[in-house]
Parts: structure tokens; sequence; C-alpha cells
């Protein structure tokens, strides 16, 4: 795979440097067939270094994840060598799924069935908090 | 079809409607008395707490309805380690409305997801009792005539005490509320709550003793401080007295202050100042029936 000339794919950029791992774990690229390139610490204007990934097919990613991590990323959808869309990310409201609650006295430690849900309650601060229980999970 | 699982959940106006339905059965018990006629209320008590159930099957009986339940988790299918949903679905087929307790945080909401039947908050652990919040409200409204503009005092274990993060809750949405926060430097309102009142720009000011507040309360709601809070038995018992009310520290008090309190109570509030017609806290008990009955009603007819 040439990584400047991807036909058809995405490409995940502004990624803030050194977090490109986390977000290769966490939206599991590890377990695509497709080609996947990591690029480290990429001279950028805006942000001093960034790195970026490429995913060589067309895949579906949970935004909600991406912008959970980073709001500051941009999804380039590539179609025929071209960026057709780009995607600019925010903070969700809602997430299902992508943390979990470590209450012990919350429902869902010992109810393993229930989605795990979290809600965006404070954007400046960046807090989430439990649908169940309200324990608070600051966005690092 | 509504829930009640968080105070919050209901604007101000449908809070209104409900106490203002409390105060017309209250005024009229006879013409409510079989509007709920075939009506069931199913009383699912995974932890045992007598008194909120009394007040539950009390307020269902009082309209008509009947009741069924179960009073502890070992009687009840989730000893058998079926779901919480599961049950809720259940027991959804054998009632029209279900009042729920639950020791773990955020039961009734998981509850209320898969269930058919509107489901009432009881008591989720340390976390919500919203029919506590109504009451509160209720007393307090009916008190005071209105439930904004007071100085609103409230003393002990505001740290752990759900009933007086969810009354701060509630009572935040009206206009010229102040909270005086009396309480030992250990059990402080956590800091999401002051933070959270910090950033609306309500007033607030943070006291260690009765003594100091007392001329501006309007209204004083106590609750318990409980020995096992504390680290040793030294601090527990150099506190606790700061933290009795008696008829020595209302000598300052308004005369139209109101004496709250969630109940049960152990010895915060002095036997002594319960002929004070300021004391409202067994008023409370009777309010607390009808408002669970207006609740009840209203729910059922959304
Ligand atoms: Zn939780």
């Amino acid at each position: 795979m040439n990584i400047d000339s991807i036909k058809r794919g995405i490409v995940l950029d502004h990624i803030k440097a050194g977090r490109s791992m986390d977000i290769y774990k966490s939206l599991h690229l590890d377990e695509l067939e497709c080609s996947v390139a990591i690029i480290k610490n990429v001279k950028s204007n805006a942000m001093g270094r960034k790195d970026i990934i490429k995913i060589d097919d067309d895949i579906t990613i949970d935004l909600d994840v991406l912008g959970y991590i980073d709001p500051g990323i941009t999804v380039n959808i590539i179609e025929d060598g071209v960026i057709v869309e780009k995607k600019h990310l925010a903070l969700p409201q809602r997430l299902v799924n992508v943390i979990r609650c470590k209450n012990p006295r919350c429902i869902t430690s010992v109810e393993p069935e229930l989605d795990q849900i979290f809600r965006l309650t404070d954007e400046i601060r960046q807090i989430y908090r439990c649908v169940y229980c309200d324990s608070e999970k600051k966005k690092k | 079809m509504r829930h009640l699982i968080d105070i919050t959940d209901f604007s101000v106006q449908e809070i209104e409607a409900i106490l203002d339905l409390g105060d017309k059965m209250i005024a009229d018990p006879a013409a409510y008395g079989d509007c709920l006629k075939g009506k069931i209320l199913a009383t699912l008590f995974f932890e045992p707490s007598t008194r909120t159930r009394l007040s539950f099957e009390s307020a269902m009986l009082s309209l008509g309805g009947s009741v069924l339940g179960f009073s502890s988790a070992d009687s009840s299918s989730a000893a058998k380690g079926e779901s919480l949903t599961d049950t809720i679905r259940t027991v959804g087929c054998y009632a029209d409305i279900i009042a729920m307790r639950h020791p773990k945080e955020g039961a009734p909401m998981a509850g209320s997801f898969k269930s058919t039947v509107p489901i009432i908050n009881a008591g989720d652990g340390g976390h919500n009792h919203p029919t506590q919040t109504l009451t509160d409200l209720m007393t307090i409204r009916r008190e005071k005539g209105r439930l904004n503009n007071m100085v609103v005092g409230l003393c002990g274990d505001l740290k752990f005490g759900r009933t007086v993060h969810s009354l701060i809750g509630a009572m935040s949405r009206y206009e010229g509320i102040e909270f005086v926060l009396i309480s030992p430097p250990e059990l402080k309102v956590p800091a999401y709550i002051t933070q959270g009142l910090k950033d609306r720009g309500i007033p607030f000011t943070e006291v260690e003793t009765m003594e100091e507040a007392m001329p501006r309360l309007d209204v004083l709601y106590m609750t318990r401080v409980q020995r096992e809070r504390f680290f040793n038995e030294a601090d527990y018992i150099r506190l606790k007295d700061t933290y009795i009310l008696d008829p020595d520290k209302l000598r300052t008090a308004k005369e139209s202050l109101s004496i709250m309190h969630p109940l049960p109570r152990v010895n915060e509030i002095s036997v002594k100042v319960d002929d004070d017609p300021r004391a409202v806290y067994f008023k409370q008990v009777r309010n607390g029936r009808f408002v669970r009955m207006a609740l009840i009603k209203t729910l059922l007819e959304a």
C-alpha cells in the first residue's frame, strides 16, 4: 500500500501526537483484513506534530468512540483517490458501551446484560455521567 | 407512559400539578376513595423498608386500588438469579404500576427501559428517593404557601444524605432560594453539588453550627448523623450534640420556621421540640401518603 494515495478508504487526520495507538486499539483496527497505516509525528502547522491513520477500505467507524477519544480528529472519506467527505467530530452527547461504570454500588455491576450508557452533562469540563447511578467520568 | 426515577424527570409545572392534586385529596379524600378501583400496584422491595412500603400501599388502598409484591430480595425471583429486566416484564403482566426499591443505584432506571407499566423509584441505594422529595416539596408548599423566595437550612449528614441532595436539586429550580448548609467538615455536601450551585448563581453558605444560621432560616431540614460515618468515636461524641436540635437552639429562630425531618429520627431532634408548632415532621409523613396518591393517579392516567 502506498500510504500517500488511498483509492478508497478513510484517513483519520489531526490525531494528537502519540494517541494513534489508542485509537487503533479502541476502533479495533487490528481486526481488519485490509491494510492500515499509522503515521506518527507528522509535522503540522496547526498542531506542531500530529498522528495520522490511513485505512485502505471503506469501513464503518464508530464516530462516537472516536469523538470521545479526541473530538479534534478529522475523518476524511476517500473515493477514487479524492476526499469526498470531511467529517468534523464533537464530544458525543451519549456513549453506549464505550466506557464502563466503575461504581461498585451501580446496578450495572450486578446486571451484566445492561448496556453501559453515559451522557455528557458538562461540555466545558468534559464530564460524562452514568445514566443509572450518575457517577462521574471525567474525560482524560 | 411516564416513570418517576429522579425528581428532575418532572418539570416544575408537573410537580405543581401533582402537589395541587395532593392538596385536593387532603381536602376531600372521600372524593378519590375509589378512583383507582380495579388497578393494581406492585411494591417490589429488593431491600426491606417497611415505612416506605406501607406509605405506597396506604396510598394505593386509599384510592380504591389493590396491592401485591414482595418485601425483600430473598423472597423474590432475583434470589433465583433472574435478571431485573425479566422480573419487571413479568410483574408488568400482573400489575398496572410498580413501586420499586433496590439496594443498587440506578436499578429503577434499568427496570424502566423495558417496562410496560410506569415505574416509581422508591429508593435506590444512596442515590435517589424522589417520592421523599415530593413529600418534602408538598410539606414546604403547604407550610409556606410557596416554593420560592426562602432560606432553606439543611443540617446533619449532608455528604451521604440522598434526601438532602435531591431536595437541593428540586428547590434550586425555584426563584429566590438560598441554602445554608450546616454540617461538620467531614460531612459536607459533595463538591459536585456546590459546583452546580455556583454554576447557576444560586446563593449558599456552609457553616458548622446551627446557631449561626438559625435567625435567618425559613425551613430547617434535619437529617441523621450516623455513628458509622465517623473515623473515630471521639469525633462522633464531640460533634453529635452540635447537630441535635433542642428548644435552646430554637430561641433565635423565626416564628414562621418549619422544622422538617425525613424520619426515622434517632436523637437529632429532641422530643421536647415535638410540641413546638414549628415542628412539621409528622405532618410530613401524612403528606407523604397523599402526595404518593396524587403521583400514582397521575402516572396511571398519563
Ligand atoms: Zn453507574
